[in-house]
């Protein structure tokens, strides 16, 4: 076993010499991330939190917890990751290059990261991005997938140049439909003809003004693990859309028929199913923009307090496509409501932010639920909401349990 | 920092780097050598631990404790090698221990793997994994809201 130690620390440090010798990767990666052969820490590998959850570990999925996402703008280490394959293992940026096209370019076009950079307008925005099978878990029967609880959102910074300019630049055709991404992670079988992800948005989607070919993260270079070194983000819709380490976009006169945006993938019933019913892969709609939803933030679920102290709360709360312009919390199980401030984002499709100073009546348990209501009067259910048979959607209410002595 | 300083320490870096592959180098070519010679390691067998811990390694890949197969966390029953050697290939097994399952969905969900995924035929051993799956991972009841539950509770200071 010293042996092996010592093999080990010989080993790592010989690589790490070589590494710090190597400016393309020093500077990209995280420390410890290329001796993957030795070394699994997923935490240390991807810079997170000790707090995240690993549901999986090929491929990587990590989720966040609520009391981690407190932060305004969410920070790489809490942010949660979602992969469908393998992440790639060697990224040159300087030889990195974006291929633009399919059935309705004029031409087919290819930039490289420096001409993206140069070429065209930065724009930052704050861009809420959530997974559509968050909440996964809690759905019965149970859905097929990784067992999300609600930690699989984000809200980060990110800086980029609008697709809708890149688009303007290569010029495109009237009959366009829809976008693909494509992407150089390779697929878990190891086939280099199969795709883990390529799905995409509809063409106006993919023309508004926070759609971004992004290459910051937070103000840094985008984590490996979540685009290095570019990432198509489209905020609001589930996170599969806002495609990592995209090389290539196709714009498609059809709806794009990449892998995971055909059969159930990301897909609900189009119209409402019994819980378990079976349903038809034509039966089945592509996921658009993400329900209302929000989280609790602070304190953590299990706090303690006496009586006669006022429990402080906070949390985020968003809506997809739309606005959140009603928050809402209930000590007693949704009898009844009270309304709480919420603060408006910088730009849109990102989360907003809420705080209340709560008073209890009397001791025992009680549960802090919240509820948001979007621009469209829909409110988050306090139960489930519609069953679906991949464990899509789930935005019912967040709750934490408090204790007054 | 003057120039002959600066000019002394990457000497000194690319000395030690050079030092470092050097000593890799030659390790390798020394094991290589060996390894030529005696590739059964015969000569370490019973002179030195190395024996021992290639041995204990190979304890280690199948071990169970608690009724769990501690190199996938998988339940111990009947099935179990089966499950590990045709389902933890492509992905973790954590996929299999966070999903719950009745005979048709597993069922389901191996065609949709063979379908897209490359998945082989699984042949008679489709019947042992199925059912491994669904006696050690069935759907479990949750209704359209659980309670709460593991809440770990604390004081709140502030």
């Amino acid at each position: 076993m010293k042996r092996r130690n010592f093999v080990k620390k010989t080993v790592l440090s010989s690589m790490a010499t070589i590494i710090g010798a190597d400016i393309v990767f020093g500077s990209i990666m995280p420390k410890g991330y290329l001796p993957l052969v030795l070394q699994q820490d997923p935490y240390k590998m991807f810079d997170k939190d000790n707090g995240m959850e690993v549901l999986n570990d090929k491929p990587w999925n990590i989720e966040a917890k609520a009391h981690l996402l407190d932060d305004k703008i969410t920070p790489n280490r809490y942010m949660f990751i979602r992969n469908n394959g393998l992440i790639p293992s060697s990224i040159d940026a300087s030889k990195w290059t974006l291929t633009i096209n399919g059935e309705s370019v004029k031409q087919q076009k290819t930039y490289s990261l420096e001409e993206l950079k140069s070429k065209f307008k930065q724009y930052t925005y704050q861009l809420t991005l959530e997974c559509g099978g968050n909440g996964r878990s809690e759905f019965d029967p149970p859905a097929k997938g990784n067992q999300w609880t609600v930690g699989a959102v984000s809200c980060a910074e990110w800086t980029g140049v609008r697709l809708r300019d890149i688009l303007e630049d290569v010029g495109i055709t009237d009959d366009a439909v829809y976008i693909g991404y494509h992407a150089a992670d390779t697929h878990l079988s190891g086939d280099p003809k199969k795709e883990p992800i390529s799905r995409g948005v509809p063409i106006a989607k993919a023309l508004q003004e926070e759609t971004l070919l992004a290459f910051k993260m937070n103000g840094k270079d985008i984590p490996l693990a979540h685009g290095y070194p570019l990432r198509l983000v489209a905020g609001g819709w589930p996170a599969s859309a806002s495609g990592k380490w995209v090389n290539r976009i196709s714009i498609r006169d059809k709806v794009h028929d990449g892998t995971k945006m055909t059969g159930t993938a990301y897909r609900v019933p189009c119209e409402s199913v019994a819980p378990g019913d079976k349903v038809k892969d034509e039966d089945m709609c592509i996921i658009e923009s993400m329900p209302v939803k929000s989280l609790i933030t602070y304190p953590k679920s299990g706090a303690m307090i006496n009586k006669g102290k006022k429990l402080n709360i906070r949390g985020h709360a968003w809506a997809g496509e739309l606005e959140v312009t009603k928050m809402e919390y209930s000590i007693d199980f949704g009898a009844t409501w009270k309304e709480c401030p919420l603060e408006k984002p910088l730009n849109r499709l990102a989360w907003h932010h809420f705080s209340a100073s709560i008073d209890f009546p009397k001791k025992g348990y009680y549960e802090v639920w919240a509820r948001a209501t979007d621009s469209n009067g829909i409110s988050q259910p306090m139960v489930l909401p519609g069953w679906n048979p991949k464990g899509y959607l789930n935005n019912a209410c967040h709750r934490i349990a408090v204790k007054v002595k | 920092m003057d120039k002959q300083t600066q000019f002394r320490q990457q000497v000194k870096t690319v000395y030690r780097f050079l030092l470092v592959v050097f000593a890799m180098v030659g390790l390798i070519t020394v094991v290589g050598i060996y390894l030529i010679a005696d590739p059964s390691l015969s000569a370490f067998k019973k002179t030195t631990p190395e024996p021992e811990y290639i041995t204990t390694i190979e304890e280690d890949e199948d071990k169970i404790e608690n009724g769990v197969h501690v190199r996938t966390g998988l339940i111990d029953a009947e099935g179990l090698m089966t499950v590990v050697n045709n389902c933890t290939n492509c992905h973790s097994s954590k996929l299999v221990i966070q999903n719950r399952m009745n005979r048709e969905r597993w069922i389901a969900t191996i065609r949709w793997m063979q379908e897209t995924q490359n998945l082989w035929d699984l042949g008679g051993n489709e019947e042992i994994i199925v059912n491994y799956l669904v006696t050690n991972y069935p759907p479990n009841k949750k209704g359209r809201r659980e309670v709460l539950t593991d809440i770990e509770w604390y004081e709140l200071q502030d």
